[in-house]
């Protein structure tokens, strides 16, 4: 689902000087070894690129990912709601920020990426493009969004770049909390008052065809799947995770007596898989291209937070100028030692 | 730009007794924020009793091309381990 | 269950009394921890979306467990939820500091950090308090305060002595606030009441502590204190500034839309 938009890839190396080709070899062969690839590694230019774009659209998910759940905050239903909701959006946060990190290996700034990302020149999941108008939308977000990208994200945690993976297994470490949160407040409206059942309803109703297109289209047209498949960077094909999380769904929905909002979708026992309708391939395309329901709103929200705190970060970098650089610290309620065990604030 | 922070390499013992593992990197202006910041990004989970942060620049690494010259040697020196010696079974406390 | 909440004392004017006093420090924490949930998202740096969340959840947590005993000392069976969602705000009991507006992050910062010297205060204070329960929970919130101290009182110092725009915020910032926190710092009659019953410490006590760390805070901040001022009411004795009333409105819409409802 990361790689939605991928699909105008960079242009291939170059074959250049015999050199060039030695080293490329020896690259495929490392990596059909299974051998991870770390951030000084020589590396093919398409391979780097491709990564940063990949890595990038994944962190540029989680953080405007935190804005349609993050509208829910103040209006949680419950203490304990409000606080289980803000812990999950401050994970997205630092997921964000685990790839921000990862894709800084490959030598381009954070501040760049976000630029990019705000001038509409980078892409993130098509999914975030949705409102959330219920609270019933929160826990439809956790239980089939964080649902779909855990499907997505196992696999990357074995993929060929060292960092992006150690960045996955964190990552899916802290996912699992978010799936189950939100199946919580399914299947508490799925029990509760007919009007909780039918918020839950609605919000499935809603939800269920823009989590299904979050894999991407078929793959089968798709020559960047084929590159990416081969560098490790992409392990299984959108179809297959997509029927994957299909078939791991459905049953959940039955146990929460809720319909998924497709007349075609049936068992299918000779596959042993759940077979859907044909999925509308056209809203997805639109929502890719900025028409969606909040691709606006979205991008705004993330301009305007950028902007109000232009003269935030400016002070801060002012403070540090000022008073030494790397060293700089405020004394004022801290303590900040060196591991040499030197004291060098007080309160 | 005027407004960027710099680069900091984040370190994290997870308890007494082990060492300080890298687990990522984040940006701030000051040393005091660095260690703000990684406590929020990084020990949330109880993962931490101590945290390093270094700037990223400050950073030195062997470079992979050297990889060969830095490492292969002590391949071959197998006499470095106490399985390359053959000790009758006999032997106690060797 | 205390047995405040079980005997005839229930209703008696001291279990009263300490039931304001604990609505007191737990509404402070919610409303607070309530302004800072709408940053998320929307900070000035992802590093500072968390660091704020971070804070929110603190203040979130102690809020229902001083709810919750709340709940316990007025032993009509209301709690947690029932007493963050379905009282209106002539009953809440919050410093009206807290209620006031996120504004930009400098604005933000200056209340986080007049309420974080406060709470450091009263919590370290209440470590000792003869309530044994208002006293496990103080030591819990004193670690989590020092860390939000250290926060803002850094952002603070970075704001002061950053850039001219930047001082020129929280400077004012600052004089626009400074009202509200006469009330965190004069005792009224319920105040002096739990202070003579070894259960919360004296505000004159707190006051010298606060104007300590304020003033080092400042200082280091290149900041000007404000002139002594005064905010006529006072959201601890239940009348509030206009802010509450809209904050309210949109916590509490669910619940109250949906009666009886579990979520």
């Amino acid at each position: 689902m990361y790689t939605q938009a991928l699909d105008n890839p960079v242009p291939d190396d170059q074959r250049g000087p015999a050199g060039e080709a030695a080293l490329e070899r020896r690259f495929d062969e490392r990596i059909e070894r299974d051998e991870k690839i770390e951030p000084k590694d020589w590396m093919p230019e398409a391979y780097r690129q491709t990564l940063i774009r990949q890595i990038a659209q994944h962190a540029h998910s989680e953080i405007v990912g935190m804005l349609p759940e993050g509208n829910w905050i103040t209006r949680a239903p419950s203490l304990r709601r409000k606080a289980v909701l803000i812990a999950k959006v401050q994970d997205e946060g630092g997921h964000g920020m685990y790839l921000y990190s990862a894709a800084e290996t490959l030598g381009v700034a954070r501040s760049e990426l976000i630029e990019q990302l705000l001038d509409g020149r980078a892409k993130y999941s098509s999914i975030f493009n949705y409102p959330t108008l219920t609270w019933a939308d929160v826990g439809a977000i956790g239980w089939l969004v964080d649902g779909a990208a855990i499907m997505n994200q196992i696999p990357i945690c074995r993929c060929s770049y060292g960092p992006y993976a150690r960045a996955m297994v964190r990552i899916c470490k802290e996912e699992s909390f978010h799936q189950r949160q939100g199946f919580e407040i399914m299947l508490t409206l799925a029990r509760g008052t007919a009007a909780q059942r039918a918020m839950a309803q609605d919000a499935l109703d809603r939800w269920w065809w823009p989590s299904v297109m979050m894999f991407g289209p078929s793959d089968a047209a798709s020559t960047h799947t084929a590159q990416s498949m081969k560098w490790r960077i992409k392990r299984f094909t959108n179809d297959e995770l997509r029927q994957k999380f299909i078939d791991v769904t459905v049953p959940q929905a039955e146990f929460l007596g809720l319909r998924i909002p497709d007349p075609d979708l049936k068992w299918d026992e000779p596959t042993q898989h759940y077979l859907t309708g044909e999925i509308d391939w056209s809203e997805f395309k639109a929502v890719l291209k900025g028409n969606g329901p909040c691709n606006q709103e979205r991008l705004q929200a993330r301009r305007t937070a950028h902007e109000a705190g232009g003269w935030v970060r400016e002070a801060a970098a002012a403070y540090a100028a000022k008073h030494g650089g790397r060293s700089a610290q405020p004394r004022s309620a801290s303590n900040v030692t060196s591991p040499a065990g030197e004291v060098s604030a007080h309160e | 730009m005027s407004e960027d922070w710099p680069l900091f390499e984040v370190f994290i013992r997870a308890r007494s007794g082990l060492e300080h593992k890298h687990v990522g990197s984040l940006h701030a202006a000051d040393a005091r924020m660095a260690i703000e910041h990684a406590r929020d990004v990084y020990t949330r989970r109880q993962e931490g009793v101590s945290i390093w942060v270094a700037r990223s620049s400050e950073i030195v690494a062997s470079d992979p091309e050297e990889a060969d010259a830095l490492f292969e040697p002590a391949r071959d020196k197998v006499y470095r381990h106490p399985t390359f010696y053959a000790i009758p079974d006999e032997v106690k406390n060797l | 269950m205390t047995s405040a909440a079980s005997s005839p004392e229930a209703r008696s004017p001291a279990a009263e009394s300490r039931f304001q006093y604990v609505l007191r420090l737990a509404d402070t924490s919610l409303i607070l921890g309530q302004r800072l949930g709408e940053w998320v998202g929307h900070a000035p740096a992802l590093e500072e979306d968390l660091g704020l969340a971070n804070i929110a959840l603190d203040l979130i947590g102690q809020a229902r467990l001083l709810l919750a005993y709340a709940g316990e000392i007025e032993g009509r069976g209301r709690d947690e939820d029932a007493l963050a969602f379905l009282r209106d705000a002539p009953e809440f009991r919050n410093a009206s500091l807290a209620e006031q507006p996120n504004g930009d992050f400098g604005q933000t910062i200056v209340r986080q950090c007049l309420l974080d010297a406060w709470q450091l205060e009263v919590y370290e204070a209440l470590s000792a308090s003869s309530d044994p329960r208002l006293a496990e929970v103080a030591a819990k919130t004193v670690k989590e305060t020092r860390y939000h101290l250290r926060f803002s009182a850094g952002w603070l110092v970075r704001l002061g002595d950053g850039t001219e725009e930047s001082h020129g915020r929280v400077q004012q910032a600052l004089d626009a606030l400074w009202r509200f926190t006469d009330e965190l710092l004069t005792p009224d009659g319920l105040d002096d009441e739990m202070a003579a019953a070894g259960i919360a410490p004296s505000l004159t006590a707190v006051r010298s502590g606060w104007e300590q760390r304020i003033g080092a805070v400042l200082e280091e901040a290149t900041l000007k204190k404000p002139a002594a001022a005064r905010y006529p009411w006072q959201g601890k004795r239940g009348v509030h500034t206009e802010h509450l009333g809209h904050m309210l409105a949109q916590m509490q819409h669910l619940p109250r839309t949906f009666p009886g409802a579990t979520w």
